[in-house]
């Protein structure tokens, strides 16, 4: 859009932080994206993932550091706020609602309108036709647009919000565990629209705390650990178990490895006693 | 469905055919419970034709006490589809009321000026209603259930000390007898066979096709699905979901001084007690009308034909010979609880099967 976006990255949080009550959720953490990149944001449960992306799509402020679009500083008072500078944000819990009709869900928020003044109205023929066309797009044919968001499998509402988010992100798309709750059929779709948007030219952050579908598709890697950064890599630099070491969750699973070691090596005995 | 092909995931979404549709609308088992209310009382009366049930004179009677619950229950429809429960309604009505009698007969303001204040006085306590609901975070049925004993009690206190004594002020019908724009609320809109229509039945389909059209053809009516539906993700969407509340807590209150306004210039007097029990009616018209307790689902149009069940219930009881309209409550109670098991199937329909 302009000339110095080129370089800078559209969005950045800067060392921010942030505490509720007692609990300090981040302390002194930074993540940028550029367009046409994607920046897997990698983290256990409770790491500060959700506080992060919360406070990148105008939920929380930080309390503490700052936020930055195309290199200059910006305060997101409202989810509104970052909507309209184009950061699209697909929630984890929050994605659609159930009991709405695909194209009511496809547009909330941003309903087109017809008519003027007191008769201004939703546009109810363009959103159905808007919603089926673009869920058509990603694989989901919609033959009745007034079909309840319910009725749907969870791949299907995770693949709808982010459907809505590409129409609506124009710049930003900020993707929440949008592969957790999904078979690997259609966690692969999930995936390859990453990469369509990524190719497409927005700038995606990717969370998900299983590094087997952040390393195919991401070229920077942002680790938290308990609410700080445990490092930044870039494609290449680093592989699986060096990643799930950096989450927190390398100790554990390296433990519970050679647990099963001993056991399968005791169960080896237990047979040859037997015998 | 399909013979040979492999369905693919996207193609298990099936087609929906009309039928199914009007089946999995929301006021589907009002309009049918309209019908068969209808037939029942026609039929307990003997299916006579041209007297009692069966009469100009007989419709007329239960379709204004249809048309005075309907406007009262289309908005609370659309606050019950956003979630949120209304119960002063029914002491809006008797201070609303008292609010108008008092201005016209005690102190004398035209109708117009008197009016206005009634509708400002009631819109002020909407939205007080809708800010603390909003600002504290506690149900509105427990917000509501304060201001219902809070409106009543002073309303009684108040009116004894500025009338001297009295609970009821009278001579609305004096004041007003000339003023043309008290027809608004008093007039009758056609006679046919003896039936006198009145002009709430007006007011009554104004509300309800202003309601159904807000929530089904604007952006706002979609922000009151969303709202209902779940408050976390539909600020995450960017719906202004405290606007929307308090806007609805206002349309509630505005419809309770509609209700007093035809009450009061009806009957020409205004009763500290008016309105009573008419919060839970408004509801039971919004439940048999199709909209879920827990909102997020729901029709205005529903609670036309919610009303229509309830003022032909009240009204055809007094017609069924060897009953008595002792048995409202009762037959009333029984719909309501009908009426949320069937909600609850049309949904689970609805919803095919999962939620």
């Amino acid at each position: 859009m302009t000339a110095h976006s080129a370089n800078a990255p559209v969005l950045e949080a800067r060392n921010v932080s942030k505490g509720f009550g007692r609990v300090l959720a981040l302390k002194d953490v930074s993540l940028s994206v550029k367009a046409g990149e994607v920046n897997c944001l990698l983290g256990d449960n409770g790491a500060g993932k959700s506080t992060l992306i919360k406070m990148l799509s105008g939920v929380h402020r930080p309390d503490s550091g700052s936020l930055a679009m195309d290199g200059e500083p910006v305060t997101l008072s409202s989810p509104h706020d970052a909507q309209a500078r184009g950061i699209a944000t697909v929630f984890q819990d929050l994605a659609v609602l159930p009991l709405m009709s695909v194209s009511r869900n496809f547009f909330l928020g941003n309903e087109p309108t017809k008519g003027f003044g007191p008769f201004r109205h939703f546009d109810v023929a363009t959103a159905d036709r808007v919603a089926r066309q673009r869920m058509k797009e990603i694989g989901i044919e919609v033959r009745e647009t007034s079909q309840l968001v319910g009725t749907m499998s969870g791949g299907e509402r995770q693949t709808l919000a982010i459907a809505r988010a590409e129409y609506f992100g124009a710049r930003v798309l900020i993707l929440d565990e949008p592969t957790s709750a999904l078979g690997v059929k259609q966690s692969a779709i999930v995936l390859r629209h990453i990469l369509r948007a990524r190719a497409n030219g927005l700038a995606v952050i990717f969370i998900t705390h299983n590094v087997q579908h952040a390393l195919p598709v991401g070229d920077k890697f942002t680790i938290l650990s308990h609410g700080r950064s445990a490092g930044e890599f870039r494609r290449g630099e680093v592989g699986l178990d060096q990643l799930l070491a950096l989450m927190g969750g390398g100790a554990e699973l390296t433990e519970l490895a050679t647990e099963l070691e001993q056991l399968r090596a005791a169960g080896v005995a237990h047979e040859a006693d037997a015998s | 469905m399909t013979v040979g092909a492999t369905p693919s995931e996207a193609q298990r979404i099936r087609r929906v055919g009309l039928w199914r549709t009007f089946l999995t609308r929301p006021e589907f088992g009002s309009i049918v419970g309209a019908l068969f209310i209808f037939l029942l009382f026609w039929a307990l009366t003997g299916f006579t034709v041209g007297k009692g049930f069966m009469s100009w004179q007989g419709f007329a009677a239960y379709i204004e006490i249809t048309a005075q619950v309907g406007i009262l229950g289309a908005t609370v429809s659309l606050l019950m589809i956003a979630g949120e429960f209304d119960l002063s309604v029914g002491s809006m009505i008797g201070a609303a009321g008292l609010i108008l009698a008092m201005c016209v007969s005690t102190y004398g303001l035209p109708l117009w000026l008197s009016i206005i204040i009634t509708f400002a006085f009631a819109l002020a306590i909407g939205w007080l209603n809708g800010y603390l609901v909003v600002k504290t975070g506690l149900p509105s049925f427990i917000v509501t259930l304060g201001s219902l004993y809070m409106l009543r009690g002073a309303g009684l206190a108040l009116t004894r000390i500025l009338t001297n004594g009295l609970t009821i002020v009278s001579g609305v019908g004096t004041a007003t007898a000339n003023d043309p724009l008290a027809w608004l609320f008093n007039g009758t809109l056609f006679s046919i066979g003896g039936g006198d229509f009145k002009v709430e039945l007006l007011w009554w389909i104004l509300v309800v096709g202003l309601a159904s059209w807000i929530l089904l053809r604007t952006r706002f009516g979609n922000w009151i699905f969303a709202v209902g539906g779940s408050k976390d993700a539909s600020r995450s969407m960017g719906v202004p979901v405290a606007r929307v509340k308090i806007l609805l807590f206002m349309a509630t209150a505005a419809c309770a001084a509609i209700f007093a306004c035809i009450q009061v210039l009806s009957v020409g007097t205004a009763d500290v007690l008016r309105g009573q029990q008419k919060e839970f009616e408004a509801i039971i018209t919004a439940v048999i009308g199709g909209t879920l307790l827990t909102g997020g689902y729901g029709s205005a149009l529903g609670s036309a034909f919610g009303a229509f069940v309830l003022g032909v219930t009240q009204l055809g009881i007094f017609f069924v010979p060897g009953f008595n309209s002792d048995w409202y409550a009762f037959v009333l109670g029984l719909l309501l609880l009908v009426a949320a098991l069937l909600n609850n199937w049309i949904l689970r329909r609805a919803s095919g099967a999962r939620s």
